[in-house]
């Protein structure tokens, strides 16, 4: 346990990285600054940020709870396939998502009504279809690893289906939804791209405002600590909420399907609204680039240049996703072996970084390595080190919600019968953790495909993936250039949801009976 | 079989250059050679826009070119968190300010005197020096504006007659410069009484000038204040693009000229290579590729401008040093906050 304890330390050091440059680089700011930080536009930027916050959080629970409950729980017509199209707006970068969003319901788009999709509504929209999958993602494979024997006391003790989901269902889904909400919650803090296109004025916009304006990197980082100060508010909510409601499997269960809710006349309904969402988080994406790269046809890039980035972008976030989730176990077991306040701190910890622009942390690590890592960088390995920083709480989400699940008496046992610790966690633990793990480890790779900033700044000159090709053409608005990569970078992440969704689906066979 | 090809191309190639050998008095074709032979560049300006330069400098000069491509401001952060250890040795830069910035860091090394003559002081400092110009423009809607329709000062913008019309960019760097000139050729006063009336025009704020184009072929606004080059960027892309530029009177502060430019890094190594790469900027050759490429003007004397637009001497700005125009920054910024131009 030692050994894991100084493993999870390290990692979490690495993670504070961004949070030690900003504090050196706010410790050299002068009074004036700091000043300005706690005027009322300062003041202004916060609310309008925690506003996009909470209603994208709730938009993605809402509609991520819905659907996976859809999915998992009802006879909703075409369930199997909407499973996996439900998750697969993970893997369409968020900017993507907004510019399809202003090229179909944008001044001059092909529905074009009015402006509404500027400022909030626009930002909230893109963000919630971008985001969404988080929760479903966790929230489905929560509902199926729920014990079905619960429900069915439930309805057998006469309670009606909507009170059997409100008193069992949700509480036993609590910790999913909350760990899938901080994603959210992190993602729409440091998003820079969607708030930008879609003109909103949030804490991101003004960090980068700060950079392009001042290149003086003082109020930039003060205003990248009010971020920091708001991500541990999220923190703080979503530790209480988890602390609530924790419902304990008593013991292994039998592995077998939970009975399916009848819809009746609400079936169609419930396919129009499940199936409606989806379309617009997918189809509306996938449908504008197919239209942009037909418009401009004579304009796409050789096979060997896509094939090329290809490589570059899985190879990248291959890479990204192993380290993570090596990262992610001795901080996960710590956290729920050894449950305190060390540990607790250690698990937050690595969370602190995710909530900043990625643009921050690109720039901490140019800081770190040109002082005390030259050789390394604008390597690979700082690049992958770099995603691992910004992408770890998506691999301690796997990780958590899998340990969780994983009794502890069985490591005893193992102990007992004379096994190392090492051994245990090698033989026992890490075994049981897999699927949570891989789970983890696969959103940090989706991640990684879509990065872009840390991309741009940290990797080796002539390292170009479809996300800096995508970013290449859109600066010079060339969409029909831009959509071969970006369609190349939706099209190789679906095997990738596709194994995440429906491999666990048919390991347990019954599920697949109607 | 064609990587075999590729690395006996790769070994035979710096050879056969350092073999031509050009008219460097040293005999020794192997190792002062060898290490001049490769440039890094972080380069603000887009790959589609001057990657074809890198090649075309490769070619002419044998020294292979290594291309870190970013946003201007971006890399200039870099390189200052970098210092000493930046492995760029030219910063290619998409505006003056950032290269102030790089310049006001210490990071830069003074500018060749041969270079310098080259191009009117206006577009220089000791430490960076203009490599083509971009001028402010106001775009307008060809569907429901004409030419004549339009004022010839950026000052007669405040106007009831464009309210709500009108739409730019505060968060942009360029758009920043153009008022920071303003300031300095108008007084502080006008500027912000200006800047006030834009703000009652109730202006669509955007968050570029390819956003503030798109969004007067959108329909959203019938004028938007930008830099001059951008549209026959757009059009080439997307032919019937219903835009057009007006240029306004020479000295009005409304069209300013600015620059992009290139900074040496005084840390690099390869000085030599650096300098025949600004060089070739500024050759014949260089400048035509700015005239006929990227639609920008050529700043050396002799060379066609780029179609569709004024001379040079027409589109005169107000008469400020461009390197002023990094000094005002941070007060611009706050100007507009303060204005409510930027949030």
């Amino acid at each position: 346990m030692r050994l894991v304890a100084a493993a999870a330390t390290l990692v979490a050091a690495a993670a504070v990285l961004p949070l030690v440059y900003l504090l050196v680089r706010a410790g050299g700011a002068s009074a004036d600054a700091w000043d300005t930080l706690l005027d009322d536009r300062t003041a202004l930027l916060v609310w309008r940020t925690a506003l996009l916050v909470a209603v994208v959080t709730a938009g993605a629970v809402l509609l991520g709870v819905g659907l996976a409950w859809l999915v998992e729980r009802t006879d909703v017509p075409g369930r199997r396939v909407l499973a996996v199209a439900a998750a697969l707006p993970l893997v369409v970068p968020s900017y993507v998502t907004a510019l399809a969003l202003l090229a179909a319901f944008g001044p001059g788009g092909l529905v074009s009504a009015g402006d509404w999709v500027f400022g909030l509504p626009g930002a909230a929209l893109a963000l919630v279809l971008a985001t969404y999958p988080y929760v479903y993602l966790l929230c489905a494979a929560g509902l199926r690893r729920m014990d079905p024997a619960l429900e069915e006391a439930a309805r057998t003790l006469g309670r009606t289906r909507a009170a059997v989901f409100r008193q069992v269902t949700l509480p036993v889904l609590r910790p999913s939804i909350a760990g899938g909400a901080v994603l959210v919650a992190l993602y729409a803090l440091s998003d820079f791209g969607v708030v930008s296109l879609m003109r909103y004025d949030a804490l991101t916009r003004a960090v980068f405002t700060q950079y392009r304006s001042l290149f003086d990197r003082t109020p930039a980082a003060l205003l990248g600590l009010v971020l920091v100060a708001l991500t541990v508010v999220v923190l703080v909510l979503e530790a209480r909420s988890r602390g609530r409601g924790r419902v304990r499997r008593s013991a292994a269960g039998a592995d077998r399907p939970a009975q399916r809710v009848a819809l009746g006349r609400w079936r169609w309904p419930a396919a129009v609204a499940g199936w409606g969402a989806v379309a617009v988080a997918l189809l509306v994406p996938v449908g504008v680039l197919l239209g942009w790269s037909l418009r401009d046809a004579a304009e796409h890039p050789s096979f060997g240049d896509l094939a090329g980035w290809t490589g570059s972008s899985l190879l990248g976030s291959g890479l990204a996703a192993v380290v993570a989730m090596a990262a992610a176990l001795p901080v996960a077991v710590l956290a729920t072996r050894r449950p305190g306040r060390v540990s607790a701190v250690l698990e937050r910890a690595t969370y602190a970084s995710n909530a900043l622009p990625g643009i921050v942390i690109a720039l901490s690590l140019v800081f770190f390595a040109t002082r005390v890592a030259e050789p390394v960088y604008q390597t690979l390995a700082l690049l992958v080190f770099a995603y691992v920083v910004r992408f770890l709480p998506q691999a301690l989400a796997g990780a958590h919600g899998a340990l969780v699940r994983v009794d502890p008496e069985l490591e005893r046992a193992a102990r007992g019968l004379g096994a190392s610790p090492a051994r245990v966690l090698a033989r026992v633990t890490a075994p049981l953790m897999a699927p949570g793990l891989l789970a983890g480890a696969t959103l940090v790779f989706l991640s990684t495909m879509k990065e872009l900033p840390v991309t741009l700044l940290l990797r080796p000159i002539g390292f170009d993936t479809l996300a800096t090709e995508v970013w290449t053409a859109t600066g010079v608005s060339a969409y029909g250039t831009a959509a071969y990569p970006a369609l190349a970078l939706i099209a190789i992440s679906i095997p990738v949801v596709w194994t995440l969704q429906v491999r666990p689906r048919g390991d347990a066979r019954t599920d697949l009976q109607e | 079989m064609k990587r075999t090809l590729l690395a006996i191309l790769a070994l035979a190639l710096p050879a056969a250059v350092a073999g031509c050998g050009d008219d460097e008095p040293s005999s020794s074709s192997s190792a002062g050679g060898g290490d001049g032979q490769r440039l890094t560049v972080y380069s603000g300006r887009n790959e589609r826009l001057v990657g074809d330069l890198f090649k075309q400098f490769t070619k002419a000069t044998g020294v292979q070119v290594q291309v870190r491509y970013g946003d201007s401001a971006e890399l200039a952060a870099t390189i200052a968190e970098e210092g000493d250890a930046s492995p760029a040795d030219v910063f290619f830069s998409q505006d003056a300010g950032a290269l102030g910035a790089v310049q006001q860091a210490g990071l830069l090394a003074p500018v060749p005197a041969a270079a310098a003559a080259k191009v009117p002081e206006r577009f220089r400092t000791d430490r960076w020096i203009g490599t083509s110009g971009r001028a402010r423009v106001v775009a307008y809607s060809t569907e429901r504006l004409k030419a004549s329709q339009l004022p010839s000062s950026i000052l007669d913008f405040c106007d009831d007659r464009w309210e709500g019309k009108i739409g730019f960019p505060p968060p942009n760097a360029s758009f920043q410069s153009f008022v920071s000139a303003m300031r300095i050729a108008l007084g502080e006063e006008r500027a912000r009484d200006w800047l006030e009336c834009m703000e009652r025009q109730d202006p669509t704020l955007l968050e570029n000038n390819i956003q503030t184009e798109e969004a007067i072929a959108d329909g959203e606004i019938d004028v938007g204040f930008v830099n001059h080059y951008y549209l026959p960027e757009l059009k080439a892309e997307r032919p019937g693009f219903p835009v057009a530029n007006h240029f306004l009177k020479a000295g009005d502060p409304g069209s300013l000229v600015n620059v992009a430019g290139v900074g040496l890094l005084a840390s690099s190594e390869r000085q030599d290579a650096a300098r025949r790469f600004l060089d070739h900027l500024l050759s014949p050759a260089g400048q035509r590729y700015f005239s006929t490429r990227t639609f920008e003007y050529p700043l050396v004397a002799g060379i066609p401008r780029p179609r569709e637009t004024r001379p040079l001497e027409d589109v005169h700005g107000p008469d400020i040093a461009l390197s002023e125009l990094g000094e005002k920054l941070p007060s611009t910024l706050e100007l507009l906050q303060d204005v409510g131009l930027v949030k």
